[in-house]
């Protein structure tokens, strides 16, 4: 123990003082720096990336797209860049109980400038203390509970609306282009589902007949399926992942209800398709931007070619993330607190939308949009407004 | 309370439980048995059930192309994955006698040492099947076999493949699923309890479970007994987890653990070391999540039916049909 301690405050040491000489290198150099937009010779070297969130366990299959996207813009920027950027995975699984401790080893690395993450929104709230103390800008691809954004941690920020965003949008959907009369609202009882669920009871007001809370992890949900069948629900709202989601849309189907489920972007992965029929036709809202958008249609080529597959949910978004930081490094910075102030003031093009922060760490700008489940596909229908 | 809906669809509400509950009884089974023998509670059973799932499913997959199966042709394909579920299921709980028990056993090692070598191979196993892609990648199967071992800790499905039609008895919809798997349950129950009751080997268990030594005197193989008790706790494990692909139709490889804690809280419930408690602890604990999931909120149903196992045991402390504990154990 005392000899890992040892070589440990050694290596604090080392790359403290590693610090202190590049900022002082990048000082002299600053100024050309800012002209060149790709890794030119005012860039950064010795800094690191990060992917904060599920890399394996239960919600692997959409931490995946997020740390694909981000890897596509580090490789497009170490292309051409003189000393390529590494990014690490902190893998949290997308558990809040794991996320502390990792939170705490990513705020120990002082070469670590920047995060792509945390992925979801509970692993956020463990998280986010630990990175505000540390100074350690987060730019999250897809937590989107409302709260977080009012902690007052100035590190936190992210590139898509908030479920007080969604929220309301997936309300609007359901009252207006499904014309519900009597809407049953289900949640997971986590930070994401909950919340979710809350801002759409909210936004339907009189037309949700009654609302139920399941446990993640469960299997059997026949008394949540008979409540549904017995209120005579033409539309259900399951706020909550797409583990539950599948299980969840079979059994309602299975005890008679023949209405429309509505799901959010937490259940939009291939994985929940593994429900077949009971799927179809199915809707899920998603502030994440469809491939088939213009804008992203490069993005997206690109994404395919390297990967093999489709961009998935979040991969733009979190395209947009890392290389908010990338430009920041291509202009030298190599240090936490540059980079904070970097992001806080950023205002640029990205392909998902005009990527700046409010105050809080909000986008400035948000877009919700639509998905259906047709033909054992999930396709975009087009923007809720 | 939501009472008006409660009384409302009571039977519906009491069908769905007891379908589960049945699942419950068959796991418990297991856990009764293998404690009515050796006085051992042997955790890693939740695992012996997942892997019945895995062979369920992996069978019902590579039999039925992509076009899906009916009539006749689907009913053999599922009497297939329910043989393929049995013979897994018992393999697995052989293989933990052989390996986490038998050594310990034989060394007269404290029944605690069995018990966190139960806990250890339960994750092992569990592991295993989570790791699964990892471990084919190994020996460089992982391409050839990606169907089954890709996408190893999320769910795996074979949801659509099975379309049981619901069934009206008096006004009331009920899914014909949950009456053949409370029929399956019930009718393996009964063939396990005469078979205890009046084969020999039935006889064999019994008395190793009333004194082991004197059992041995008499000319009962204490070895081979507990494995027979092993191999009938892992068949019934196998049929469950068949039953519970027929009905949920989706598993995981940690889909055992929440089961098996129900699974043993039932067995307790209804008198740990005794066969027909472990049917009405199941049944029991089946019905009983299912009213307090309709009555207080889907939320609660694992705090009602571990509530309603401390009551019971505050007053009956070796649970419903457990007097006979220490005297006719199994």
């Amino acid at each position: 123990m005392i000899r890992s301690s040892k070589s440990w405050q050694a290596v604090a040491v080392a790359s403290v003082a590693g610090l202190v000489l590049t900022a002082c290198g990048t000082t002299d150099e600053g100024g050309s720096g800012s002209e060149s937009s790709g890794g030119g010779g005012g860039a950064a070297c010795d800094v690191k990336l990060a992917f904060f969130g599920p890399e394996t366990g239960p919600a692997a299959g959409l931490g995946k797209p997020i740390i694909q996207g981000a890897q596509l813009a580090l490789d497009e920027y170490n292309a051409d860049a003189e000393c390529a950027i590494e990014m690490i995975n902190y893998d949290s699984q997308g558990s809040p109980d794991e996320a502390p401790a990792l939170a705490t080893e990513a705020a120990g690395d002082e070469s670590l400038i920047g995060i792509v993450g945390p992925a979801f929104s509970g692993e956020s709230a463990a998280a986010g203390p630990i990175f505000a103390e540390a100074g350690l800008p987060t730019i999250s691809p897809s937590a989107t509970n409302p709260a977080l954004a009012d902690n007052g941690w100035d590190t936190f920020h992210r590139v898509l609306g908030n479920d007080a965003t969604q929220g309301p949008a997936a309300a609007t959907y359901i009252a207006d282009t499904l014309s519900s009369k009597a809407t049953f609202v289900i949640d997971d009882a986590s930070e994401y589902g909950a919340g979710l669920a809350e801002e759409v009871t909210n936004g339907l007001g009189d037309v949700v007949v009654d609302t139920d809370t399941i446990q993640a992890g469960d299997t059997d949900f026949s008394a949540t399926a008979q409540k549904v069948s017995a209120s005579k629900a033409d539309t259900v709202f399951f706020g909550g992942y797409y583990a539950e989601a599948t299980i969840l849309v079979s059994q309602l189907k299975d005890a008679g209800f023949d209405g429309t489920f509505v799901a959010a972007d937490g259940v939009k992965d291939p994985a929940f398709l593994d429900a077949g029929n009971d799927a179809e036709g199915s809707v899920l809202t998603c502030p994440c931007i469809p491939n088939t958008d213009p804008n992203v249609a490069e993005f997206a080529e690109a994404y395919e070619a390297e990967f093999g597959e489709p961009a998935g949910t979040y991969a733009a978004e979190a395209y947009d993330a890392a290389n908010v930081f990338l430009d920041g490094i291509a202009e030298g910075i190599d240090n936490r607190e540059e980079m904070l102030e970097f992001v806080n003031g950023y205002d640029e093009a990205g392909v998902t939308k005009q990527v700046a922060f409010d105050e809080k760490g909000e986008p400035s700008e948000v877009h919700v949009y639509s998905y259906k489940v047709e033909g054992g596909e999930i396709v975009p229908e087009g923007e809720i407004s | 309370m939501d009472f008006d809906f409660f009384f409302n669809n009571l039977p519906q509400l009491t069908i769905t439980g007891l379908a589960f509950g049945a699942i419950y009884a068959l796991i418990a089974l297991g856990y009764t048995m293998v404690y009515g023998v050796l006085q051992l509670i042997n955790f890693a059973h939740s695992e012996v059930f997942m892997y019945g799932t895995f062979a369920t499913l992996w069978t019902v997959w590579a039999l039925t192309g992509s076009g899906g199966a009916s009539g006749l042709q689907l009913v053999g394909i599922l009497l297939l994955a329910l043989v393929m579920s049995m013979l897994s299921s018992a393999l697995i709980a052989l293989v933990l006698e052989r390996v986490a028990y038998r050594p310990l056993i034989k060394k007269n090692a404290p029944r605690l040492i069995a018990l966190i070598s139960a806990i250890g191979a339960s994750f092992v196993l569990a592991e295993l099947m989570g790791l699964r892609d990892r471990v084919t990648g190994w020996v460089g199967l992982d391409d050839d076999l990606d169907r089954y071992v890709g996408g190893a800790r999320i769910n795996a499905s074979m949801s659509g493949i099975v379309n049981m039609p619901n069934v009206e008895i008096a006004g009331i919809s009920i899914k014909s699923v949950d009456l053949l798997v409370i029929a399956a349950a019930l009718a393996m129950m009964v063939v396990v309890d005469q078979f205890v009751r009046r084969s020999k080997l039935g006889r064999g268990i019994r008395a190793t479970a009333q004194d082991q030594e004197t059992a041995a005197l008499m000319g009962v193989n204490p070895t081979r007994t507990i494995q027979m008790t092993f191999l009938i706790g892992g068949l019934m494990a196998g049929v469950a987890a068949f039953l519970y692909m027929l009905k949920i139709e989706v598993t995981k490889f940690d889909v055992g653990f929440l089961l098996g804690v129900k699974a043993f809280a039932a067995a307790v419930l209804g008198g740990i070391g005794n066969l027909r408690g472990a049917l009405l602890g199941g049944l029991l604990l089946g019905v009983a999540e299912n009213w307090g999931a309709a009555l207080i909120g889907t939320e609660w149903r694992h705090v009602v039916a571990f509530v309603l196992l401390v009551v019971i045991l505050l007053f009956r402390p070796t649970g419903l049909l457990g007097e006979s504990l220490g005297k006719a154990r199994a």
